[in-house]
């Protein structure tokens, strides 16, 4: 189109490779992501910055990535879901959400475990307001935030995985 | 993947999701997720900025000249039917003559880049005579505006039980709407096959509806038409009827075209485009004894269905089926209407108006009990269904196997009721402008489509000689975990691991003619279908495995990848040595399995019959504590005991009931669905719209299932799961009224509305205050 923004060329560093990449100076950070190097486990919820689903880490900080232009991201460090895990080594808060069932329909997951992994980063063993207060900026419509809440603690280490509320293995049994 | 060492059999025990692995690495794909196939090209909807208006003209010819736009299709290019309405033919696709609600589908732009189309829409050129529009359901009254004949369901004598009652009171009960907010917005990618088929690739709860509605817009046969689910980010009901619009705009495109579309809406455009949980205007008289037994009660439901009938019939049918819950009515009438307004068209929604239903008893014995000076708790109680003559509903079902006493009575206990109502009462002596509230409620939820023949589904197993096997059944996956109860079934049936087994997605070209996931009815009908067709094949592999095994037919066991004689477990093959040797038999490995319900059917007319299959129960006592000052309020804490017979999957159900709650808890408390004087809605994306976060779950919250209860005559003994919890809420609200009732005097009614925002709830603060 006539008028249109000249597409600029950058490097983003997504999970420890550089990638380089044409984009317009508008285009956000999760535009970049899931469209241009299809990365598509951050996903678009609201894009606005209010759900949270397109929560990536930008040096170890989680970011709303529908809010940050690509252009601004050159040259730091993107931590997406699928750079979570190390190798074949899933990261302690992916195994935690798995096993605590703190998912349903998973599409939230990718920025609330992305946010999960930042506050244990920073804060190895936290309390449950600090865990609230970490990721209320990621909207859940499914599990009611307590199995999250729960896997947050298991992932790090303070809690069992069966350990919560009497949660039952034989429940209706006949 | 399962969570503890293995067991004889998957059924019944813990187990992971079964795409958990996938959503926690980020592997999993949504529909937007899928590779963009060559040549893709996406669309973008005009809508109507007028809440109603004539349409003077159409023209897409400016628009067609913007670089990037394919096409523009308006109401004359379908082919076939312009209507996508599921029940009834009154949702046209593309409006022709008249807009009906601001944000209704005018045009579909498709185009190279949502850039492109942007500008496309703008380029659209329509002109609009605005006409006077009906934005409320008053409004609708007085102008006459129904979708619906009335319904009426009478039992009793309710003139002669008013009249006999010391306590006799009338008032309204408003409920509001709630947006589905599945964080997965609508999406659909069509793909054009040869011979002028397609593919859709769709987020629907209900494929074989989008795909019989893709055919009639298309004017094709539904053979050439195949809709596939891979995965939903959230249904809710929203994603039962209402995918179907933009699935058919998508499929209209790509046939035209031969090109892929996609037609994905973004959050505002979902939530201006399509409809809510109908909010409800419920007016009620009712009579009660001194002690609260309730002796009449005499309801008129009127129901918001929007422009367009979509499913509000139904949904008004199951308010009136829930506007007893758990009580027997010894003398009741109940009349329901469904109201025509100018706004979008009002949806499924988990609980399908049963929630609004419940609502107005709950509220109704609130206010009893608040003017009689009673325990609401005692109140509800003394009014349960029990023996008979007290164990039959408004519509003359008769309510077998009540566990609502027994549910009840373990809550009490379990959660401390009567101590902790105590010291609430105590600690509101002492504190001027924090309150407390405490408050029980129970929950009785019916099971079936009240339309009965949809109460019917299908299941094709697949078997490969490895021993190896797909899974495809009729349920789609929305995150409600059917994928991993089905596995589990089949798992148990074939005696394999459910890890060599795979749920695959479900499409209409595997399972046809079903119904949707909808209702909680996946498992109950889906497990069966599975069921059936497992068994159909262990019944062509048992032969096979005799001969093999060189023992009678009567001792061949399935059993954790073996195949085994009963009285001599040491004889044994492996699972897939038989289907191997079954193969070589020339033994057929794949097998359909059908089910329906049996002994359901509901007369509209007369408003008698049997429409449920089997109830489900539950009960929550929820604290809160409220500001005077702010209206504030926070959960201290939930207890919760449900009743889903034998869990097929306890952490499943679990998950549900913790979710349902809390979503319940979303639509009773904190969303609220504003539309301003224009029918232009204010809350159209999470800026303005509040959805529960972290902060509103309870701070203390133990929810357990009910033990020891398996369900007659329901797949491996479970019961349904995925809306009656939603329903548990509605405690929240009773506790709310208990903590503002405390600012009053005692013996007034608490005037509180529904959502309890901090607004609704400082109003009524101030009103108890003032008493």
């Amino acid at each position: 189109m006539s008028g249109r923004p000249a597409k600029t060329v950058l490097t983003l560093q997504v999970n420890g490779e550089p990638h380089e990449l044409a984009v317009e100076p508008r285009a956000t950070l999760l535009e970049a992501l899931r469209y241009e190097l299809k990365l598509t486990g951050s996903k678009q919820g609201c894009d606005k910055g209010d759900c949270g689903a397109c929560t990536v880490l930008v040096d170890g900080r989680p970011v709303l990535s529908c809010l940050t232009l690509a252009q601004a991201s050159g040259g730091k460090a993107i931590t997406t879901i699928e750079g979570l895990a190390r190798g074949n080594q899933v990261h302690p808060v992916q195994d935690a959400f798995d096993l605590c069932g703190a998912l349903q329909c998973g599409f939230c997951q990718p920025g609330m475990m992305l946010s999960a992994a930042a506050l244990l980063e920073k804060c190895p063993r936290p309390d449950e307001a600090q865990i609230r207060e970490a990721l209320s900026g990621n909207l859940c419509r499914c599990t009611g935030y307590t199995q999250i809440i729960h896997a947050v603690q298991v992932a790090s280490g303070q809690r069992s995985v069966q350990e919560r509320d009497e949660r039952p293995t034989t429940s209706g049994r006949p | 993947m399962t969570a503890t060492a293995p067991a004889q059999t998957p059924l019944h025990q813990p187990a992971l999701h079964e795409s958990g692995l996938k959503h926690t690495t980020g592997e999993a794909r949504y529909v937007d997720d899928l590779p963009a196939p060559a040549g893709l090209l996406v669309g973008q909807v005009v809508v109507s900025p007028h809440a109603r208006a004539k349409i003077l003209r159409r023209d897409g010819a400016k628009a067609r000249a913007v670089p990037g736009v394919h096409a523009v299709y308006f109401a004359e290019d379908v082919p076939g039917l312009n209507d996508v309405g599921p029940v009834v033919h009154d949702e046209p696709l593309f409006a022709t003559s008249e807009v009906q609600f601001l944000g209704q589908s005018v045009a579909l732009v498709v185009g190279e880049s949502y850039e492109a189309c942007r500008a496309g829409v703008k380029a659209v050129e329509v002109d609009y005579q605005p006409l006077p529009a009906i934005l409320t359901i008053e409004a609708a009254e007085s102008a006459g505006a129904w979708l619906s004949e009335p319904h009426v369901m009478e039992r009793g004598d309710v003139a002669l039980g008013l009249r006999s009652a010391a306590l006799r009171f009338s008032g309204e009960v408003r409920t509001g709407a709630q947006d589905h907010f599945y964080l997965e917005t609508q999406v659909t990618l069509a793909l054009p096959e040869e011979g002028g088929s397609l593919r859709l690739l769709s987020s629907t709860q209900h494929p074989s509806e989008v795909q019989a509605i893709v055919a009639h817009v298309l004017h094709l046969g539904r053979h050439q038409v195949t809709v596939e689910v891979p995965r939903m980010g959230g249904g809710f009901g929203g994603k039962e009827t209402q995918a179907a619009p933009f699935a058919a705009m998508a499929a209209l495109a790509a046939l035209k075209l031969q090109r892929p579309v996609k037609v994905w809406l973004n959050r505002d455009q979902d939530m201006v485009q399509t409809g809510k949980r109908h909010p409800f205007r419920c007016r009620f008289e009712a009579g009660f004894s001194p002690d609260g037994a309730l002796l009449a009660l005499d309801a008129f439901l009127v129901a918001d269905g929007g422009f367009s009938t979509d499913l509000s019939k139904a949904i008004l049918d199951r308010g009136m089926f829930h506007s007893d819950n758990a009580y027997f009515l010894p003398n009741v009438r109940l009349k329901g209407l469904v109201a025509k307004t100018n706004l979008p068209s009002n949806t499924a929604f988990r609980g399908f108006g049963g929630p609004q239903g419940m609502a107005l008893i709950e509220d109704v014995m609130s206010r009893a009990a608040e003017r009689l000076g009673l325990d609401p708790a005692k109140v509800r109680a003394r009014n349960f269904y029990g023996p008979a003559p007290r164990n039959v509903t408004p519509y003359h079902q008769e309510v077998k196997d009540c566990r609502i006493e027994r549910v009840w009575q373990e809550l009490l206990a379990s959660s401390d009721y009567a101590a902790r109502r105590a010291a609430v009462d105590a600690f509101n002596r002492g504190s001027p402008w924090l309150k407390r509230g405490l408050a029980i409620t129970p929950v009785k939820f019916g099971i079936s489509f009240t339309t009965s023949f949809l109460n019917q589904a299908g299941a094709y197993v697949v078997l490969y000689a490895d021993g190896t096997a797909q899974l495809n059944h009729g349920g789609t996956e929305m995150g409600q975990g059917l994928h991993t109860k089905m596995l589990a079934i089949a798992a148990h049936e074939l005696g394999i691991a459910p890890e060599r087994i795979r749920a695959m997605t479900t499409a209409t070209d595997k399972v046809p003619n079903t119904s949707a996931t909808a209702a909680s009815s996946g498992s109950d009908l889906n497990g069966q279908a599975v069921k059936q067709a497992c068994e159909t094949l262990r019944q062509r592999l048992t032969p096979v495995a005799a001969q093999l095994l060189q023992v009678s037919e009567a001792e061949v066991t399935f059993a954790q990848g073996r195949v085994f004689s009963s009285a001599r477990p040491e004889v044994a093959v492996p699972f897939e040595k038989v289907t191997q040797e079954a193969y070589l038999k020339q033994v057929s490995l794949s097998a359909a399995g059908y089910y329906r319900t049996p002994d359901i059917s509901y007369d509209r007319a007369k408003g008698r019959g049997k429409p449920f299959h089997y109830f489900a129960y539950g009960a929550a006592v929820s604290e809160v504590e409220l500001s005077g000052l702010t209206g504030e309020h926070r959960l201290r804490r939930v207890d919760i005991l449900h009743d889903v017979g034998a869990s097929l999957v306890p952490t499943i159900d679990l998950g549900q009931v913790e979710g349902g709650f809390i979503q319940g808890l979303g639509w009773l408390t904190c969303e609220e669905v504003l539309f301003d004087d224009k029918g232009f809605l204010r809350t159209h994306s999470p800026d303005t719209y509040k959805i529960p976060a972290f902060g509103d779950a309870p701070a203390d919250f133990r929810v357990k299932l009910l033990e020891g209860a398996p369900q007659p005559d329901v797949i491996h003994g479970s019961k349904a799961v995925g809306e009656p919890p939603l329903m548990l809420a509605l405690s929240a609200v009773a506790a709310l009224r208990h903590a503002v009732g405390s600012f009053g005097r005692a013996g007034a009614e608490v005037e509180l509305s529904m959502p309890c925002t901090p607004e609704a709830v400082l109003r009524a603060v101030e009103r108890a205050r003032a008493s």
